[in-house]
């Protein structure tokens, strides 16, 4: 689990979090939302450790990050896999010395043993046979499987996603979010998971955070966000005529089935 | 006042280095890898200016020795101590200062800008001492060994141009090279070697290691960086000019 309590932070005079506070319980995915400049990527740095928050706390499992030592945060650091936008991935290594990077730096396994992981989490991520390959020679969605395979070589216990499914087409950003989700109930992790796509918030959604303008706008799971009564959720989550159709359906089902009709 | 800022987060950058290394392995492999880069990687651009440097030496050297007074030989001294004192360490580090320089610094700005650094940083790893520690202490090491080999080079060369263009006769030329040699002066070229080569290796981490923005503030901080680490070789040459000899 994750709690973050009163998180503020700002840059020069810009506020972009404003006392934010949030639980992430594990075993869920859990979704930050909010719109472009919303200070859902700057909360994400701020939990994983690459900024500090000019208040608050971000406490992973009773562990206060920001009161650790360098060592015992470098530690905590090991526990937790992280999904960057653009995959990350390094450009001079292949996919199999990407993904054993991780089991080099921290472990004392053998080659053979380290070879056998690179290749259980590849096959993991739907990408076996990809081994000697450079991201170079790899599309986008599966940079991210590889991003992911890196992410969950150390098991984790932490996982963060930021934007998943930028850039992909919808077919492969459902295959990117089921990944995800399998991954998080199958390893029993805390998912943290950045999006505004909509269709991951209703797929993976278990736990979601609607950021307006540096601050915690609303919470919910996937099915509360259909009935929510938020405007700005509402404005935000179904900007567009074919999602409001969307919606008016799916209450219209909803009400049918309390009816018994 | 911004000088000042940009000054102090340099020398946090080179504190931060030290640090007890995650997996001493990975790092002698990155170090070797540097090694590699650094010193092969710059070798030919080192033989072929050191060779041309010799050579235009003594031919210009030649031209201006008119007195008949003056001995052939001492062009094999002038060119010799031109080499050591001047023109191999300090022609040298402004070479590297674009070659290794501007690598170091659109590499490291590559990985800032595509989220490498902070992947590693996720991962637990000190960035600082994984990714620039290793470039600075290869430079140290192989960037005076470079200018050891294009002094030499340098010396042969205006030996060889001056024996094909009859300038002197090598034997001369010989004579000249083992007239008053001095060893204080390797002493003087070395301490410069490795002055230039923490200037031109550590100045560009720098400016790769903090930008932002995109691929076009990674090109003008590579920029910037060859500029900078120039200048401060030129700096540096002066002062150690002026402390040492």
């Amino acid at each position: 689990m994750i709690e973050i309590q009163h998180i503020k932070k700002s840059f020069g005079e810009k506020t972009i979090l404003n006392d934010v506070s949030l639980v992430m319980e594990t075993g869920k995915c859990n979704l930050i939302i909010g719109s472009s400049g919303s200070g859902k990527t700057v909360l994400l740095k701020c939990i994983v450790g690459l900024f500090t928050p000019d208040e608050g706390h971000v406490i992973y499992d009773g562990q206060s990050m920001t009161e650790l030592s360098v060592q015992d945060r470098k530690e905590l650091r090991q526990q937790i896999g992280m999904l960057f936008q653009g995959s990350a991935l390094f450009d001079s290594m292949t996919v199999e010395q990407n993904i054993k990077f991780p089991l080099d730096m921290f472990t004392d396994l053998k080659h053979k043993d380290k070879i056998k992981k690179v290749n259980e989490v590849l096959a993991r991520v739907n990408m076996e046979g990809a081994n000697k390959k450079f991201p170079s020679e790899i599309s986008g969605g599966m940079k991210k499987r590889v991003g992911i395979a890196r992410s969950i070589v150390l098991n984790p216990k932490y996982l963060f996603c930021d934007e998943p499914n930028s850039g992909l087409d919808p077919q492969t950003s459902l295959v990117i979010d089921k990944l995800i989700k399998d991954l998080t109930l199958e390893y029993n992790i805390t998912t943290v998971v950045v999006t505004h796509d909509m269709n991951s918030v209703m797929e993976i959604g278990d736990h979601i955070f609607y950021i307006y303008q540096g601050h915690k706008q609303w919470e919910g799971s996937n099915k509360d966000i259909i009935h929510s009564k938020d405007e700005k959720l509402n404005q935000f989550i179904f900007a567009s005529e074919f999602l409001q159709d969307a919606k008016q359906m799916r209450m219209m089902e909803a009400e049918k089935e309390k009816a018994g009709v | 006042m911004r000088f000042f800022t940009k000054f102090g987060q340099y020398l946090l950058l080179l504190k931060g280095m030290f640090t007890r290394p995650e997996n001493p392995k990975i790092y002698w492999k990155e170090f070797m890898h540097q090694c590699v880069e650094i010193g092969i990687g710059s070798l030919p651009i080192v033989v072929i200016i050191s060779l041309f440097l010799g050579a235009v030496t003594t031919v210009q050297t030649a031209y201006q020795l008119v007195s008949p007074l003056v001995p052939l030989s001492t062009i094999g001294q002038v060119v010799r101590d031109s080499m050591i004192l001047e023109l191999a360490p300090t022609v040298v580090s402004i070479v590297l200062a674009g070659v290794v320089g501007s690598k170091i610094a659109s590499e490291l700005g590559n990985m800032r800008i595509s989220e490498q650094i902070d992947a590693l940083e996720i991962m637990g790893i000190n960035t600082k001492a994984y990714l620039v520690l290793p470039k600075i202490a290869a430079a140290l090491l192989m960037i005076p060994c470079l200018i050891t080999l294009s002094a030499f080079l340098g010396i042969w060369g205006g030996r060889t141009a001056a024996d094909l263009s009859n300038i002197v006769a090598a034997d001369i030329f010989d004579i000249g090279l083992r007239t008053h040699f001095s060893p204080f002066n390797v002493g003087f070229a070395l301490s410069k070697a490795y002055t230039f080569a923490f200037i031109v290796s550590s100045v560009p981490a720098y400016y790769g290691y903090y930008v932002t923005g995109g691929s076009l503030e990674i090109g003008r901080s590579s920029t910037t960086s060859v500029v900078v680490s120039c200048i401060l070789v030129l700096i540096a040459d002066y002062a150690l000019a002026a402390l040492l000899l």
